[in-house]
C-alpha cells in the first residue's frame, strides 16, 4: 500500500458484484476498461463515496475514506474529489462560470468569480462564462465539466466516460486538450472508457475489468500485447487466441517452442512453462507477417504458416482477412492488411496464402476454459471474439 | 358580496400553503428519490383524496376529530374548544384533502432532476443544505409553484368537506364557496354571482401565473 495516491480494494456480492483491487499513484492516469456492465462505473461511484461496497477499503494519500472493518466512510463532500459524469450533470440553471463556482465554495466570492473565470479560459472557455449549459456544445459543456470538477483542486480525479457523448472529431480535439491538462495535475486520474484505443492513446496504466472483478493491470500496450489470461486476451480485442502444446525451453536462444496444429513454432522465451503442457497462446494482428508472392519478405523463416483465405472483408482503407490453418472446420487465424497490399498480393477467397508468426508477439497464457460468452458489441472491449482450439 | 368570508377563504388557503410547502418538499422529495417499503400504499393513501367523494371524507374527518373522537378529546382538553366546527378543524382538514394537489406536483418536479446532478451536487462539495437550496428547489421549481397554485385554488373551491367538518358558522368556518351556496338557496342571484364572479377571476389569474411563470422559469431543455 502506498501512503501516496489512491488505493482501492472492493468487494460484495450483490447488488453489483465487485471483487476490484486497483492503485493510482499521483499524476498517473488509470484507465478502467471492461465491456459494458463490468462494474467500471459502479467503482468509480464507491470511490467518489456516492455507493458503499459492502466490503472494502479506498485510502488516498494517507487518508482512509472507506474502510468496513473501521466503520469508516467518509462523504463525497470530504473526500474532495473531481468528478466528470458520463453526460456532464452540469447544473442546468447556473451558467457556465455559476456552475464552476458552485464548487468553489469554500473561498470568499470575488475570489471564486476570479478563480472561477480561470478555470475556464483553462479549458478554453474564456467568453462564454455566461451561457447556460443548454446554450454549449457537447465538447464545451465537456470543458465546463472537467473545470468544474478541478475547481476544489482535487485529492482524485474521476473521468466517467467523459468522452462518449461527443462526435468523433470534437472527441479526438478533447483528447489532445485532455491530454495537455494531465501534464499539470498532479493527482492520481482514473478514466472509465470501453474504449481500448482511448485507453491506450491517454492512460499510463489499464486495469481490466470484468464482471465487476479486475484481471490485469499494467501499462496499456503490455495489457494489450501480453494478456495474462485468455478471459483479458479476449476482453481486449484480441482474436488469434488458440491452444498449443509446450515442446521445449531453450533458454540459450531465447525462446520457447510450441507445437501448433502441426507446426512446430517458436515464441519468445517464457519459461514457466514446462515442455508437455497445454497453453493457451495469443497473437496480435500486428505480428502476423503476410509473405509476398513474388518475392521473399522481411522474416520469412519466422514460423511460417500456410493456409486458404476463408473470408475478405472491406473495412474502409482495410481488409479483414480469415485465414484457415490446417482445415475449414477449426477456428482461423485473423489478420488485418491495408487494402493495397491485399491487392498486390492478390487476396481472395479461396487462394492459398502463407503467413509468418513472428516470434516476439506469440504469448503464451495458462489454459482456460473459463470463456467469455460471446456478445454483439461494436468495436470496444468485446468478449466472446476469442475462439480456442487446439 | 360576502367579505368575511372571502377573507375566511383567503386565510385558510394561506395557512394551508403555509403548512403544505415544507411538507410537500419533504415528502416529494422522499417519494421522488426513495425507495422504501410501504411505498406504493404511502402513495396510494396520499392520493386517495383525489377520488374520494368529499362528503365522504369529511364524514370520517368529522368521526376522526369529533368530540367522541381520542383526538377530539384531547383537541378539547388543551384547546379548550372543540376541533371539529372551528376554523383550526378546517385548517387540518384543508391540509388533508389538499396532499395530493400539493404532493404530486413536487413529486414529479424532484422526479425531474437527473439523479446524476444531485451526485454532482454532492461531489462539488455542497452540503445538502446548499444542494437543496441551490440545485434542487430551482429545478423543481415548475412543479412545486404548480402544486401551491392548485392547492391555493382547490381550497377557495373547496365545498363537500368544509360544509361537513366546519358547518358554516359566519367569520369562523363559513368559507366563500358556503357563502355562495347560501346566496342561491336564498335566491340572491346577483350576489351569488358576483362571489361567483370573483372567484373564478382569482382563480384564473392563480393558473394563468404558474403558466407564465413555469415557461420563463423552466430550466432550458437538456439534450
Amino acid at each position: 500500500m502506498s501512503e501516496r495516491g489512491l488505493d482501492v480494494r472492493l468487494k460484495q456480492a450483490a447488488p453489483i458484484p465487485l471483487d476490484a483491487e486497483l492503485a493510482c499513484a499521483p499524476g498517473e492516469m488509470l484507465a478502467l476498461v471492461g465491456p459494458s456492465g463490468s462494474g467500471k462505473s459502479t467503482i468509480l461511484r464507491a470511490i467518489a463515496g456516492l455507493l458503499r461496497a459492502r466490503d472494502g477499503y479506498i485510502a488516498c494519500n494517507g487518508a482512509t475514506w472507506f474502510d468496513t472493518t473501521s466503520r469508516i466512510a467518509l462523504s463525497p463532500q470530504r473526500r474532495r474529489i473531481g468528478y466528470v459524469f458520463q453526460h456532464y450533470a452540469l447544473f442546468p440553471h447556473l451558467s457556465a462560470l455559476a456552475n464552476v463556482m458552485e464548487a468553489l465554495i469554500e473561498l470568499p466570492r470575488p475570489e471564486r468569480v476570479r478563480r472561477a473565470q480561470d478555470l475556464l479560459a483553462r479549458v478554453h472557455l474564456a467568453g462564454l462564462e455566461r451561457r447556460l449549459p443548454a446554450e454549449l456544445s457537447g465538447g464545451q459543456q465537456q470543458r465546463v465539466a472537467v473545470a468544474r470538477a478541478l475547481a476544489r483542486e482535487p485529492n482524485v480525479l474521476l473521468l466517467d466516460e467523459p468522452f462518449s457523448a461527443v462526435d468523433r472529431s470534437t472527441r479526438e480535439r478533447l483528447y489532445r486538450e485532455l491530454a495537455a491538462l494531465r501534464r499539470e495535475l498532479a493527482m492520481p486520474v482514473i478514466l472509465v472508457t470501453h474504449d481500448l484505443d482511448e485507453a491506450l492513446m491517454l492512460a499510463d496504466r489499464m486495469c481490466v475489468l470484468y464482471q465487476g472483478k479486475t484481471l490485469q493491470a499494467g501499462p496499456p500496450f503490455e495489457v494489450m500485447t501480453r494478456p495474462n489470461s485468455v478471459q483479458t486476451a479476449q476482453l481486449v480485442g484480441l482474436k488469434n487466441v488458440f491452444r498449443a502444446g509446450i515442446i521445449e525451453q531453450v533458454p540459450e536462444r531465447g525462446v520457447t517452442v510450441i507445437e501448433w496444429r502441426g507446426h512446430r513454432l517458436e515464441a519468445r522465451l517464457q519459461p514457466s512453462f514446462p515442455p508437455g503442457s497445454q497453453v493457451a497462446w495469443v497473437i496480435p494482428q500486428g505480428h502476423l507477417v503476410l509473405h509476398r508472392r513474388d518475392r521473399p519478405s522481411r522474416g520469412e523463416r519466422e514460423n511460417p504458416v500456410s493456409g486458404v483465405v476463408a473470408e475478405f472483408v472491406r473495412l474502409g482503407e482495410n481488409a479483414a482477412v480469415s485465414i484457415h490453418v490446417g482445415g475449414p472446420d477449426r477456428p482461423p487465424l485473423f489478420m488485418s492488411m491495408p487494402l493495397h497490399v491485399a491487392g498486390r498480393n492478390g487476396i481472395a477467397l479461396g487462394v492459398n496464402v502463407t503467413v509468418s508468426l513472428l516470434s516476439d508477439g506469440i504469448h503464451l497464457m495458462p489454459p482456460d476454459d473459463s470463456r467469455i460468452p460471446a456478445r454483439r458489441e461494436g468495436r470496444r472491449t468485446q468478449p466472446g471474439s476469442g475462439l480456442l482450439d487446439g | 358580496m360576502d367579505w368575511p368570508a372571502l377573507k375566511l377563504s383567503l386565510n385558510l388557503a394561506a395557512w394551508t400553503l403555509l403548512i403544505l410547502l415544507p411538507v410537500g418538499i419533504w415528502l416529494g422529495r422522499l417519494l421522488a428519490w426513495r425507495r422504501f417499503r410501504g411505498k406504493a400504499l404511502t402513495e396510494a393513501l396520499l392520493a386517495l383524496p383525489l377520488v374520494l367523494p368529499p362528503t365522504v371524507l369529511g364524514y370520517y374527518l368529522l368521526v376522526a376529530l369529533g368530540g367522541a373522537s381520542p383526538l377530539g378529546q384531547l383537541y378539547q382538553r388543551v384547546a379548550g374548544h372543540q376541533l371539529v366546527f372551528s376554523f383550526e378543524g378546517l385548517l387540518l382538514a384543508s391540509v388533508l384533502f389538499n396532499l395530493p394537489f400539493a404532493i404530486q406536483p413536487m413529486q414529479r418536479g424532484f422526479e425531474a432532476i437527473p439523479p446524476e446532478v444531485r451526485d454532482a451536487a454532492a461531489c462539488c462539495g455542497l452540503s445538502r443544505w446548499r444542494t437543496l437550496w441551490r440545485i434542487e428547489l430551482p429545478l423543481a421549481w415548475p412543479g412545486i409553484l404548480s402544486a401551491l397554485v392548485l392547492t391555493f385554488a382547490h381550497t377557495l373551491g373547496e365545498f363537500g368537506v368544509v360544509l361537513m367538518v366546519g358547518g358554516s358558522i359566519p367569520g369562523e368556518t363559513k368559507t366563500i364557496a358556503i357563502s355562495i351556496y347560501d346566496r342561491v338557496q336564498a335566491f340572491d342571484t346577483p350576489a351569488a354571482g358576483v362571489m361567483s364572479a370573483t372567484l373564478l377571476l382569482i382563480s384564473l389569474l392563480a393558473i394563468s401565473s404558474t403558466y407564465i411563470a413555469t415557461s420563463r422559469l423552466r430550466p432550458p431543455h437538456r439534450e
